[in-house]
């Protein structure tokens, strides 16, 4: 049994009804099907505007689909009593792109990872702080910056908390939309090297959702793209993306930025004659 | 006009902050030279003071709070001091700017088309009649579709990467000798930034125009750049040419930063077949 399995799944917005004009829908995503094995990263690439964030919120119960099925540990999101879904949202955890966005600003780093801790783990305070300490220090921060409001971290730093506060009840599987889309480089390198060590210690499970096929070709196991709303193809050897003959894979794989000057695409700033 | 060798020269700049406990410095004796037709590369990590550097070469930066000395030359013009009435009549028309977030960078309540023709008439004696087709012109060369429609557009109503090559249009529709691009792809996703960069090198090669271009991402630098600095705690600690900079980097830090990038097994065999 797959960890997380996702059955035809299809989801439209609507506009808003209004007397004039009737209710018109976009597809935004059309059968998509796709599972998730326990310890394994899935990349999920695609443009912006192709679903992916959608999908995202789909998979994470945030957002009801018009049709079709997610499974998570062979039970259906959707249709499960609140003490299963419980469970299901202890073990499965998000990390967004917005860390200042996703962390109440008024409470400090301690309060903000151990509200999971609240919420599930029945710890004594003096625990508690323990855990927090630990946490802190397993993503790369000190166990002192717990006193400390979201305005005194870096984007990175932040970033860091987010990854803690979604470790903290040791979950299944956890859901990455664009994590490290808004950091640098020397932040994005740290931060994909961390999660990779978090998987293996844990055997967790991530879905990755990117545009950067190089971000998502360093930590998955398998690639998905998407493309407006419908699955091109899913790759299991993460290195045929480079060789798939489908345009839009073609097409993605074309704008990825070359790591050597030597492989630039553009090439007429060095004819630039001087006048 | 006439073409100097160097088109806009920064020498011993030092921009600090005044805090309560006295001045905090930002950037420490910042030199650069930006010749005609050549896009130089500024890299460096979050916080290590390239935004705070263009942002003083534009004069944007309050006097009250932050102290900017040294010298910023644009074709013998001497900017820093400038008075504001004076410095405006120079961004825009002599200066052209790309923000990071071109989300931010428009007024939500007026059209493109009514932001467009504002920046032109301050600049020219154009009627407003002739404004409009400049305008038009601009945004056509730009690559974007049924420009006219464009301009009784809102920002809002576009997309990310369609309004990045509105303001590339603006900042280039007056042809300013410099382009500053803070960041210009940061905020789009891989296909439009290299449609956004491809953009940017059209227009060096055809008006010779100087780009300094601010990035994280040495992806965007090797696509680019024709000379790299990097910049680290508000110094720049290396300055070469671009095949150099990447073949032999003479610095630790730029070491470090080389290493950081993803690695791809995207190799020149694959490159060329792919596109």
């Amino acid at each position: 049994m797959s960890l997380l399995e996702v059955k035809k799944v299809t989801h439209a917005y609507g506009s808003l009804r209004s007397f004039w004009r009737p209710q018109t829908e976009a597809e935004v995503l059309s059968d998509v099907s796709f599972s998730i094995e326990q310890g394994t990263c899935m990349g999920l690439i695609g443009t912006s505007g192709a679903g992916k964030s959608t999908l995202g919120k789909v998979i994470l119960g945030l957002e009801k689909p018009k049709k079709g099925q997610v499974l998570f540990q062979g039970e259906d999101l959707y249709t499960m009593n609140s003490q299963m879904r419980r469970q299901v949202r202890r073990n499965l955890q998000v990390v967004f792109q917005d860390s200042y966005s996703s962390v109440n600003p008024r409470l400090t780093a301690e309060k903000i990872i151990g509200e999971p801790l609240e919420n599930y783990e029945r710890l004594s305070a003096s625990e508690q702080k323990r855990t927090i300490g630990q946490l802190l220090e397993q993503v790369g921060l000190r166990a002192e910056d717990m006193k400390k409001f979201p305005g005194q971290f870096s984007g990175g730093q932040l970033q860091r908390i987010s990854i803690a506060r979604a470790i903290a009840l040791k979950p299944k599987m956890i859901v990455l939309d664009e994590s490290v889309s808004s950091l640098d480089m020397v932040n994005q390198t740290n931060i994909l090297k961390l999660l990779d060590e978090l998987k293996d210690q844990y055997g967790l499970s991530y879905l990755f959702i990117t545009h950067d096929i190089r971000a998502a070709y360093s930590i998955s196991d398998t690639l998905t793209v998407l493309e407006k709303g419908r699955i091109v193809e899913t790759y299991y050897d993460k290195d045929e993306i480079f060789t798939s003959p489908q345009p839009a894979v073609k097409n993605l794989v074309a704008s990825i930025l070359p790591e050597h000057p030597r492989n630039r695409t553009i090439a007429n700033g060095k004819h630039f004659v001087q006048v | 006009m006439e073409k100097q060798q160097i088109a806009l020269q920064v020498k011993d700049l030092s921009i600090a902050v005044n805090t309560p406990h006295g001045a905090l410095p930002l950037v420490q004796n910042l030199e650069l030279d930006l010749t005609p037709g050549k896009v130089l590369g500024l890299v460096g990590e979050s916080g290590s003071g390239k935004t705070v550097t263009c942002m003083a070469l534009l004069q944007l930066l309050n006097p009250k709070s932050m102290t900017v000395e040294g010298s910023i030359q644009l074709h013998g013009q001497e900017l820093n001091g400038l008075k504001q009435k004076e410095m405006r009549r120079v961004l825009g028309k002599e200066i052209g700017f790309i923000m990071q977030n071109p989300m931010n960078a428009f007024t939500p309540v007026y059209t493109i088309g009514n932001q467009f023709v504002e920046t032109i008439r301050t600049h020219t004696a154009l009627t407003k009649k002739q404004a409009i087709e400049l305008a038009v012109s601009s945004l056509e060369s730009m690559n974007l579709k049924e420009p006219s429609k464009i301009m009784k557009m809102y920002p809002f109503q576009l997309s990310g990467g369609m309004l990045q090559r509105v303001m590339i249009a603006i900042s280039m529709c007056l042809r300013p000798s410099v382009v500053i691009a803070d960041e210009p792809t940061t905020a789009l996703d891989v296909t439009n930034q290299l449609q956004v960069l491809r953009e940017l090198d059209r227009l060096r090669t055809e008006c010779g125009t100087t780009i300094l271009l601010i990035s994280h991402d040495l992806g965007v630098i090797s696509e680019l750049a024709d000379d790299v600095a990097v910049m680290r705690n508000g110094r720049i600690i290396e300055k070469a040419d671009v095949f150099q900079l990447f073949d032999h980097p003479m610095h630790e830090y730029t070491k470090k930063l080389l290493q950081a990038r993803p690695v791809l097994p995207v190799n020149e065999p694959l490159r060329k077949l792919v596109i």
